[in-house]
């Protein structure tokens, strides 16, 4: 997928994650802060590496602000935003191909 | 990836909790407070620019948390909506046990969703009739049509009243009594008795009338509720303790099942228990009985 | 060398006869040798004992380089007074090399830890450290390790001469011109002044500072004038809305609930749940929260309190007051209910942290008693606990009375939820022990209860009630089921704290931590 404009999805809410997308530079550029950095933040960055990678992004900055969210989350916010910066997070989403 | 096994149509529903599948931090485990089924809400609870998010959001926490025998159930938005079709394949692909039409008001709403939904079995490759379907009744219209409504589809498992649309409909507020909705819960429950589907009633709001709530629980008790939609755990409990059958409702129960499981293995249709005449009529009810019993923790024997 | 509960204590901190912990009562029949402090004689007849400022008051004490200061924290994130006597001795008066010996600091003080950067501030020793402070010196910035201790260590500690106190700041809502303090009738009032007590018994000088200064005698007083050398009146010694909320409510969260009912429900399933049973409960949610429940069992069985004793908060003088508890002794008031009962409502008392918890006197109140209901940030395997570090290796909690009525306690139960947001708060090896697992008995959590198998005792009781309990492990495992497996921290060999036990051998180490970086 490419990312064609900014997109945001998630809240600062305890247990959230919130994720922009913005294009990038033939490149991923992943800013991550954390409240769980020194524990969970190398986990972090696989599962939203995996979760760009599934999507089939090659280029984005991509920022995220972690609130403590568990993995489910922070998949749901990373695949929203990225399909709402297409223009394609409100129908016939791909549920069990692209996103799972 | 969590197995769900298939949805059972008929189970013990005494409480279905909402919650906003919106919120990580409120879905991740609903189930701790033992509560008999929960519902996760793209409607309402969703402010109408973070539905798409709410089922992303839907998607993982169906395939991530092990809900256990918790039953997990939808409330989709409304077919005048541009979402129910959308919110249709979210849960069908999840693997949701059931999905809760809103605003139903006749048996061609029913047949809709039931199309689109075996459309996305179809298309997830899931087993067709899994997903079951309720309804929720919200205007006069519904409860007017009630019973073609609860005998639409063969996935219907239950119908509950949505008690805050009602009442504007109906320009009524709560009452004590009850009288605001009693017609309605009655029609209802007639309706979904016939149809042969369960029935719960509507969620009561405000948390700090304790005695209010309970005087509730009473009546839906007392009516034939099967159940009740709740908006806090903190509800559960008390529902749970006036939907529990007496310790001696659950030993006459005990008796009959196994009365008539000795007296039809000798060929015998018609027995008495205690001096009462019990013919296969009455195993259904003794035998809902002691499921119910053993979901309170009064009964730990094997007839059920 | 490795201690009792499987810390690495390194070789270096063990002189002049410190120890490594040794497991539970180690120290019991032991003699201490008690250190007299060396006070100044006041034999003529003086009007009174007012400095018309704490610099004035620091000169006459002969506040020099390299003292330690004492300050108690009953105003607690309410406190002025640390910030305005670390201001006055190094701004005004040059001072350095300073050693804060305090019974607990919060984020009130986070501008200490400018002072910890300038290294004017060299010592902390403390039992809570929060706020910018835990950062800084957890960040390494303090020149020797900070000692952490709990509220029955610190008066052990002072009354042993480990802690020689230079001079000690009493911030007393109420004051007479001689040093007569109370803690309650002033503008600030806190309660109880029972962390204050060894500290004025056992420093070399003692300065009272107040915002509200009364008639002699202001009695009775919790600090005695006969101990004080100096009294300083300034506008404010702290902020009303922050040391007594209005009254602290119980929890209304459903997963609090559920968990301080499950508390209740063991409690009352061991047989120490009899007439004129003792308690103590926490204030966080589900701790407090189990008073409400407790209350049903004791009216289900018609027996009371016997007494209670903590910190204390309104639902227990409520409980007091109703007649279900026969006494209330307090060492600290959580809000304006239990402030304004102390010594007002008939049996409720106040008391010294010493006889609350040091496990060197001949009797401290948690020797006697029945349970306490304490929270966790983490708790192990091996039911060790850990209030002090965030499981990001980070100083921001406080061991208080945890350990001492833990250890004391005939049954401690730990409540807390499985995780919170991704933190498992249940997990394989906290980050610090604060409290050993051989003085916790029961964990309860919103996905299940344990037993310490070294409870067989507790485990029948539980068993004979019909309350389900799994292992600690299984509780481990779900929570790392939900989270997932943490990464082990990063640290560095350097030591910023020092944990120390009760009884003061050493229980842990906290080390400097290496954040991880994307």
């Amino acid at each position: 997928m490419e990312i064609l404009k900014p997109a945001m999805a998630g809240t600062l809410e305890s247990s959230d994650a919130q994720v922009t997308v913005e294009p990038g530079n033939g490149k991923i550029e992943l800013s991550l802060e954390s409240s769980v950095m020194n524990q969970y933040g190398r986990q972090i960055r696989q599962t939203v590496l995996e979760t760009l990678d599934r999507l089939g992004v090659t280029s984005a900055n991509v920022t995220m602000v972690d609130k403590g969210a568990l993995d489910c989350t922070i998949k749901a916010r990373v695949e929203c935003a990225v399909m709402r910066s297409c223009g394609k997070s409100e129908a016939s989403i791909p549920w069990g191909g692209m996103i799972k | 990836m969590i197995p769900r096994p298939r949805p059972e149509r008929f189970r013990l529903r005494r409480t279905m909790m909402f919650m906003n599948a919106q919120k990580p931090g409120l879905i991740k485990d609903a189930y701790i407070y033992g509560v008999d089924s929960i519902m996760l809400d793209l409607e309402d609870a969703v402010a109408e620019n973070q539905k798409d998010a709410a089922r992303f959001s839907l998607y993982h926490a169906l395939k991530t948390i092990d809900y256990g025998d918790t039953e997990v159930i939808v409330r989709i938005n409304g077919l005048d909506t541009p979402h129910w079709q959308e919110d249709i394949r979210v849960c069908v692909a999840g693997g949701a046990d059931g999905i809760r039409i809103a605003k139903c008001e006749s048996a061609n709403d029913v047949k809709t969703v039931e199309a689109a939904v075996e459309k996305a079995e179809e298309e997830f490759g899931v087993e067709k009739g899994r997903t079951l379907l309720m309804a929720a009744l919200e205007s006069p219209k519904g409860i007017l049509n009630a019973y073609e409504i609860c005998a639409a589809s063969e996935r219907m498992f239950g119908v509950a009243i949505s008690g805050g649309d009602f009442r504007k409909c109906m320009q009524t507020t709560p009452q004590r009594d009850g009288i605001d909705m009693v017609v309605a819960r009655g029609q209802m429950l007639i309706a979904a008795r016939a149809a042969g589907i369960q029935c719960f009633d509507t969620v009561f709001t405000n948390l700090d009338d304790q005695e209010g709530f309970e005087a509730e629980v009473r009546q839906n008790k007392a009516m034939g509720f099967d159940g009740k939609s709740l908006i806090n755990p903190k509800q559960i409990r008390y529902v749970h303790e006036v939907f529990a059958p007496t310790e001696k409702e659950v030993r006459q129960a005990e008796k009959i099942v196994s009365a008539f499981r000795e007296n039809a293995a000798k060929g015998l249709g018609v027995f008495t228990v205690d001096g009462k005449m019990i013919d296969i009529a009455f195993i259904p009810g003794a035998e809902r009985t002691l499921r119910l019993a053993r979901a309170c923790g009064m009964y730990e024997g094997d007839l059920v | 060398m490795i201690n009792k509960v499987g810390r690495d204590i390194p070789d270096y901190l063990l002189k002049n006869g410190k120890e490594v912990y040794q497991g539970k009562n180690y120290m019991d029949g032991k003699y201490i040798q008690k250190a007299a402090p060396k006070t100044r004689r006041y034999e003529k007849p003086q009007e009174s004992k007012i400095a018309e400022s704490i610099v004035k008051a620091l000169k006459d004490c002969g506040a020099k380089s390299g003292m330690t200061f004492s300050f108690h924290h009953h105003l607690r994130d309410g406190d002025f007074v640390v910030n305005m006597v670390m201001k006055a001795a190094i701004e005004e008066l040059g001072l350095d090399n300073l050693t804060i010996a305090a019974t607990s600091l919060g984020s009130a003080h986070d501008p200490i830890a400018d002072y910890i950067e300038q290294g004017k501030v060299v010592g902390i020793q403390t039992s809570g450290i929060r706020g910018r402070m835990g950062e800084v010196v957890s960040a390494g910035k303090l020149p020797t390790p900070a000692i952490i201790r709990s509220h029955g260590g610190r008066p052990r500690a002072i009354e042993g001469g480990e802690v020689h106190i230079d001079i000690a700041f009493i911030a007393a809502p109420t004051s007479d011109c001689v040093g007569n303090c109370r803690g309650i009738g002033g503008k600030s009032n806190c309660g109880s002044l029972g962390y204050a007590m060894s500290d004025a018994k056992y420093a070399d000088h003692v300065v009272v500072i107040t915002d509200c200064l009364v008639d002699f005698p202001n009695m009775p007083a919790s600090v005695e004038a006969i101990d004080v050398d100096a009294v300083v009146v300034v506008d404010s010694i702290g902020n009303p809305k922050k040391i007594a909320s209005a009254a602290a409510r119980i929890s209304q969260n459903p997963r609090d609930l559920m968990m301080a009912e499950n508390v209740a429900k063991v409690i009352a399933s061991t047989p120490y749940f009899k007439e004129g049973f003792s308690f103590q409960t926490g204030v966080g949610g589900p701790s407090l929260a189990a008073n409400l429940f407790l209350e049903k069992y004791m009216d289900e069985r018609n027996i009371k309190m016997g007494w209670a004793i903590g910190g204390i908060c309104g639902p227990m003088v409520e409980l007091l007051k109703k007649g279900k508890v026969g006494k209330v002794i307090d060492v600290q008031d959580f809000d304006l209910d239990a402030v304004n009962s102390i010594n007002q409502t008939p049996n409720h008392f106040e008391m010294s942290a010493s006889q609350y918890a040091n496990p060197a006197n001949k009797g401290a109140f948690v020797n006697k008693l029945d349970f306490v209901v304490l929270a966790a940030l983490e708790i192990d395997t091996g039911f060790n606990v850990n209030v002090l570090t965030g499981s990001d290796g980070v100083l921001r909690g406080a061991p208080g009375g945890h350990p001492d009525t833990a250890a004391g306690s005939k049954c401690c139960i730990i409540v807390t939820p499985l995780v919170r947001g991704r933190m498992a708060t249940v997990c394989e090896h906290v980050v610090t022990v604060t409290t050993p697992g051989d003085c916790v008995d029961v964990l309860v959590t919103d996905y299940g209860i344990a037993v310490n198998p070294l409870r067989p005792d507790l485990i029948k009781c539980l068993d004979d009630a019909g309350i389900k309990h799994v292992t600690i492990e299984e509780l481990k495992e779900k929570a790392y089921s939900l989270v997932g497996r943490p990464d082990d921290l990063e640290w560095e060999d350097k030591v910023v704290a020092v944990l120390e036990a009760r009884d003061g051998t050493i229980l842990d180490v906290v080390r400097k931590i290496k954040p991880y970086h994307v």
